[in-house]
């Protein structure tokens, strides 16, 4: 029996400080805006306002995150969690998806889970909901683009979805499908990429229990932008294998092809695991940007789940296996 | 008709907009959720866009035989360079923090990173010879070394191809940008090319008289 994780065992609440002891992104861009301004005006001869000091930058607050340090970590806002995505069924901006996803349709949904399963099934999203117990788990979401956050999934593992269909003894990967409606995904008319968006995972990899399938956050139901009604939370992978709005999923015998490695299979690998030693042709993943800080911290190996998942690669290559 | 005050003076404010605006947004926090992302990505554009305004200066001139273009060729060129070193700047210190032992690896690991840093060098060195008393002096290799512009624009295309999600040669991902901005540095290269110029030449019908003040 897998062992269930509490919140608590994914970042220590010890490591998630009070919001006024941080060093927010708000205080840091604007501290480094108003010094460009003072040394823009210093510049032109202009003196700031007698009296109405602007912020200097040396009076920042000590706990500034260093790219060397930093075990402390918070929540990112629910805003920032709505409103700052990629999913690019809607446009590749991180805005567009809050701008776009609402006019998807998540119901009614259906999800199939069929493949080389003894009991092949479609389950209506009102069971997946009802039939599995919903658990909060709060896990750090490391983006490939070099940015991260900090999530309170709802959700349940997909282990349990997985021996309700009973995989067969063949059954070595599995294959996750995202809807294909072009009128209510706009982007999906750009013929750029190879929709619909498909993503894998190991059999090993989609048993362990630190994997979901989410179907909300900060105790409310997922937004679309976010993968409603249903999507997959790998937290030691990349952002881009946590499929969203899922459709499909199928357990198959070969390693199954997913939409960012057949765009370019030089840089996003089939495993993607976060590995901070495998460097990416454009963005840094020795450090991160986490979204509500400022600066830089160090990412880390398996996004900080080394302990939990390291032996699924025990004896790979992590290199040649990106 | 004295139009140059009028063109100058929308050029400079053109051309500043792009850097108040973002200032203006930082201020308010109004850069999205990761405002370094955007900072860099906004002063980049500005830069590859002032750059290729000030490429299109010549062939302009060429054109409309209107020689007030080329006067704004030198101010909009060093406005590319400011844009690229609020970029780099941005990058050194908002992002990085002066952490050399991170900033080093990136920029010689990444191929995106050395032609923009290719790129910057080059608007450095044109930057600095800018002046009319450095272009007195080096006389004839002045003109030599500024042709380097086109080098300069060519890695910043390849900069921003290697930084997007995208692939150029495949036609895949996300190319929309640094494929808009080779295509215009592809025309700007060939309304240069000396017959394209002596038919644009002859195709206008009243010759200008003015001479080129730079
Ligand atoms: C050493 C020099 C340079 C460094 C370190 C640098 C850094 C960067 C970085 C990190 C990005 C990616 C931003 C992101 O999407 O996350 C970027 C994009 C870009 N850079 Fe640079 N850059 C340099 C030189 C230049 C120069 C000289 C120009 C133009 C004259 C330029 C124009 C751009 C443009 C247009 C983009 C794409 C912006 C977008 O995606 O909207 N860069 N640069």
């Amino acid at each position: 029996m897998p062992k269930t994780y509490q919140p608590s065992e994914k970042i220590p609440s010890s490591e998630i400080t009070p919001e006024k002891h941080y060093y927010t992104r708000r205080q840091f861009i604007q501290l480094a805006a108003a010094a460009a301004t003072t040394a823009a005006l210093a510049a032109c001869g202009v003196r700031p306002p007698e009296g109405e000091p602007l912020p200097n930058p040396s009076a920042a607050p000590s706990t500034s995150p260093s790219p060397a340090g930093g075990s402390e970590e918070k929540l990112t806002s629910y805003e920032d969690v709505t409103t700052f995505n990629n999913f690019y069924e809607f446009g590749m901006d991180k805005g567009d998806p809050a701008k776009f996803a609402g006019k998807l349709q998540t119901s009614p949904w259906t999800v199939e889970v069929y493949g080389l399963v003894n009991q092949p099934r479609t389950f209506a999203i009102e069971d997946l909901l009802s039939g599995y117990t919903q658990e909060e788990r709060i896990y750090r979401m490391r983006c490939v683009e070099g940015w991260s956050m900090v999530i309170p999934w709802q959700g349940f593992t997909l282990s349990q979805l997985l021996k309700a269909v009973e995989p067969t003894a063949e059954a070595k990967y599995v294959r996750f499908e995202t809807l294909y409606r072009p009128e209510e995904m706009p982007f999906q008319s750009y013929k750029g990429f190879p929709w619909p968006y498909q993503e894998g995972l190991r059999l090993d990899e989609a048993m362990h229990d630190l994997t979901i399938l989410s179907t909300g956050l900060y105790g409310q139901t997922l937004l679309p932008q976010n993968g409603a009604p249903l999507r997959l939370v790998v937290p030691w992978k990349y952002g881009f294998k946590s499929i969203k709005s899922i459709v499909k999923i199928e357990l198959v015998a070969e390693r199954p092809a997913t939409l960012w490695n057949t765009t370019a299979p030089r840089e996003y690998g089939f495993y993607s695991n976060v590995n901070p030693d495998v460097p990416h042709p454009r963005w840094s993943q020795a450090s991160e940007r986490r979204i509500g800080e400022g600066g830089r911290r160090p990412t880390l190996m398996f996004n900080g789940y080394e302990k939990e998942v390291a032996g699924l690669y025990a004896g790979m290559d992590l290199r040649a296996n990106y | 008709m004295k139009a140059w005050p009028y063109l100058r003076a929308a050029a400079h404010v053109g051309a500043l907009l792009p850097l108040l605006l973002l200032i203006f947004d930082a201020l308010r926090d109004n850069l999205t959720a990761n405002p370094i992302q955007a900072a860099t990505q906004r002063s980049g554009t500005a830069a590859l866009v002032l750059l290729l305004i000030s490429l299109a200066c010549t062939p302009l001139y060429t054109i409309t035989g209107y020689a007030d273009f080329s006067r704004l060729r030198r101010p909009l060129g060093l406005y590319a360079f400011l844009y690229a070193l609020v970029h780099l700047s941005i990058f050194v210190v908002l992002d990085y923090a002066f952490a050399w032992d991170l900033i080093l690896p990136e920029l010689a690991q990444k191929r995106y990173l050395i032609a923009g840093l290719g790129a910057f060098a080059i608007l450095l060195a044109l930057a600095a010879t800018s002046f009319t008393l450095t272009m007195k002096a080096l006389g004839k290799h002045w003109k030599r070394l500024h042709r380097l512009v086109y080098a300069a624009a060519g890695l910043v295309v390849l900069h921003v191809a290697w930084a997007e999600k995208g692939n150029l040669s495949t036609l895949s991902g996300d190319i929309l940008k640094p494929a808009l901005a080779l295509a215009v540095l592809l025309v700007l290269l060939g309304l240069r090319l000396p017959p394209i110029r002596r038919r644009l030449t002859a195709l206008r019908r009243t010759p200008p008289r003015r001479v080129i003040r730079t």
